[in-house]
């Protein structure tokens, strides 16, 4: 740890220092040309791991964060999905109200899923998720007014004047709001709540007796991370034109914890570059096959051991296996072996260098 | 009617029953809910099915080899995975089995496909045994009392031989049972193999039922949570009254309010317990360690 993290104003600053403000606009004008660059099919792939980011995001809240396990999230994108949708074909209301409105009931039942953690631990809530994602894909499924098993069609969306419709329209609206909530999950890890938040990951007990209202932080926490989900349901049902129970499904959630755990628990940074990973793996795991050297070779094997029609299935094999291996081997995950091969750099530099005192300072 | 009812409920409550059993047995041990459960019930299932369709072999043999794979299962993912996490907090315990689950659910998948097979059973689900008013199928009574057996095996193991006694003491506290001259580690190694195979007599049993395909155990493992949660997680024997419990309820629910939403009663009942009774309706709170 450098001396500057120690520093309390330097850290709740909003972009602490010139670095961070170049990176920052570095990365939007990169953003900002994507879509013009990449091939016009590739675009629905870059949304798709936008919105995996949002999700992500909010998991590292709850898990990296609060050390809180989720396995129900993809419950909490459904009730965002499916209140944005119902919003606008039953209220008639406007994209731009429906967003925000299915962000605020999947708040609401982050908070009520949260309530029971006033005074749980991990296991239980855990278990409790777990039935909560399966209990919304079965009402969803087999209530006529969410459609049943057949799904909604999602209306056509404006925002304002300007239509929604499109893979570049949709790239603008879910990176951009991909882009701020980045930058608010990072400003509430460093604030007051976030300190609070990793507190009581640490431990409950100590952050109590330290003046934590454990109760209320948890539940903010659930309550949070469930709004980030609700978010990304709401900005999926646009860019997919149609949701269904199956999309939800637990494995989806399982997925959900995967991208965090594999990214890098209680990191923002990690958070983000693991949902991209697992973002794009989800999506192309039907197109094993097209993957360049390795998808043949699988294709192969997956003919003669296995069964050719299962072999989408190796994306969950990886999955798990990414997953057991990160927590054996290296708990911080991609950002731990980002961190690992800076200070390997930093090492080498200093070596040439011989200024040993002016590294350890940077 | 209500007779009836229960007795449906009794029966699918016996499977309950057994995974929350198998469950609560690992989650004393290692204080972790072993997510994984269901999917290793699930593929050694498949051990079964694959021997007895593809290798015309007879049932006997064919679950007693699904057994013994399940054992080594339980007991290979405690000490080649488990045990080796760096940093074992809850957390990271729990993720651990999470990825074992969608390991497995990922490679039965892969092997076998999506397709729902048919079980072979030697019991009929179809034949029905009358007791006065009541209609029991076949299937149901084998359930209930092979359920009953094997728990009735598994509680004496434990409250009669040295062996059991040492896996209650490591339960209790691994470090006074060391000092004890118990091995810990093989110990624990031992309770997950157990519980592995508890679990594959739930798969067995629920197999038949339905049609046997990757899934197989999602619903009976949230089951088996719920139950265990009901009656207390920290108490074998309440977990299994849960388990019981919970079949009965839902059956009830089933026929009086709504069979769509049937499902939901388990998720339901967790929250309640939760929120007022989080120690289970048998067990009481332990005290946490600072």
């Amino acid at each position: 740890m450098t001396s500057r993290e120690l520093d309390h104003y330097a850290d709740v600053q909003l972009l602490p220092g010139k670095a961070a403000v170049i990176k920052l606009v570095v990365l939007l004008a990169v953003l900002a040309v994507l879509p013009f660059v990449v091939p016009g099919y590739r675009i629905f792939t870059l949304n798709y791991m936008a919105i995996f980011v949002i999700v992500g995001l909010g998991m590292s809240i709850l898990v990296g964060d609060t050390g809180q396990v989720s396995l129900g999230h993809a419950g909490f994108m459904a009730i965002g999905a499916y209140t944005s949708v119902l919003a606008m074909t039953e209220l008639g209301a406007p994209f731009l109200i429906a967003l925000p409105l299915a962000a605020l009931v999947s708040a609401f039942f982050g908070f009520l899923l949260g309530l029971p953690a006033l005074r749980l631990d991990g296991p239980y809530l855990a278990i409790a998720t777990l039935g909560f994602g399966l209990a919304v894909t079965l009402i969803i499924g087999h209530g006529s007014f969410f459609g049943g098993h057949m799904g909604l069609v999602v209306p056509d969306a404006s925002l304002g004047p300007l239509p929604l419709s499109g893979d570049i329209s949709h790239y603008f609206l879910i990176v951009g709001i991909t882009v701020v909530l980045a930058i608010a999950a990072r400003n509430l890890g460093v604030t007051r709540v976030g300190r609070a938040f990793r507190a009581i990951r640490d431990s409950p007990i100590a952050a109590e007796t330290m003046g934590v209202d454990v109760a209320y932080y948890k539940t903010l926490s659930f309550t949070v991370s469930a709004a980030f989900a609700g978010i990304a349901g709401s900005l999926l049902s646009l860019m997919n034109g149609f949701i269904s129970p199956g999309v939800f499904s637990f494995t989806l959630s399982l997925m959900f914890l995967a991208m965090v755990v594999f990214g890098g628990l209680g990191s923002i940074t990690g958070a983000v570059l693991g949902s991209l990973v697992m973002g794009y793996v989800n999506l192309r795991m039907d197109a094993v096959q097209e993957i360049p050297i390795l998808g043949p070779a699988l294709q192969n094997f997956s003919d003669a051991f296995m069964s050719p029609s299962g072999l989408p299935n190796v994306g969950w094999v990886l999955t798990g296996l990414m997953i057991m291996l990160t927590i054996m081997f290296e708990p911080r995950g991609l950002y731990g072996v980002w961190l690992r091969v800076e200070d390997a750099v930093r090492g080498l530099r200093r070596r040439g260098t011989r200024d040993d005192t002016a590294a350890g300072a940077g | 009617m209500l007779l009836q009812i229960v007795a449906s409920g009794l029966s699918s409550g016996s499977i309950y029953a057994l995974v929350a059993l198998a469950l609560v047995i690992t989650y004393k041990t290692t204080e972790v809910p072993n997510f994984a459960q269901g999917e290793m019930a699930m593929f050694s299932a498949f051990i079964a099915y694959v021997l007895i369709v593809d290798y015309n072999v007879g049932f006997v043999v064919a679950f007693g080899a699904a057994i013994v794979f399940a054992f080594l299962l339980g007991i290979g993912f405690e000490g080649l995975f488990l045990r080796r996490t760096k940093n074992p907090t809850h957390l990271n315990l729990i993720i651990m089995t999470l990825g074992f689950q969608l390991a497995l659910f990922g490679l039965a998948g892969w092997r076998w496909g999506a397709d729902q097979r048919q079980f072979p059973f030697p019991v009929s689900a179809s034949e029905v045994v009358r007791f006065g008013s009541v209609t029991v199928s076949t299937l149901s009574l084998a359930t209930i009392s092979i359920a009953l057996v094997l728990m009735a095996a598994v509680f004496a193991f434990f409250r009669f031989t040295k062996l059991g006694v040492a896996m209650q003491a490591t339960q209790q506290d691994p470090m006074a049972a060391r000092i004890n001259g118990v091995p810990v580690r093989a110990v624990v190694a031992l309770t997950f193999g157990i519980s592995s195979v508890i679990g594959l007599v739930a798969a067995l049993l629920t197999a038949p039922l339905i049609t046997l395909d990757p899934t197989l155990m999602w619903d009976p493992l949230l089951k088996g949570f719920a139950g265990a949660v009901l009656g207390g997680m920290n108490t074998p024997v309440g977990a299994v009254l849960g388990g019981y419990l919970l079949g009965v309820v839902e059956n009830l629910f089933g026929a009086y309010i709504s069979v769509e939403f049937k499902s939901a009663v388990a998720f339901l009942i967790i929250v309640i317990v939760l929120w007022f009774r989080p120690a289970g309706l048998f067990g009481r709170q332990p005290a946490r360690k600072v």
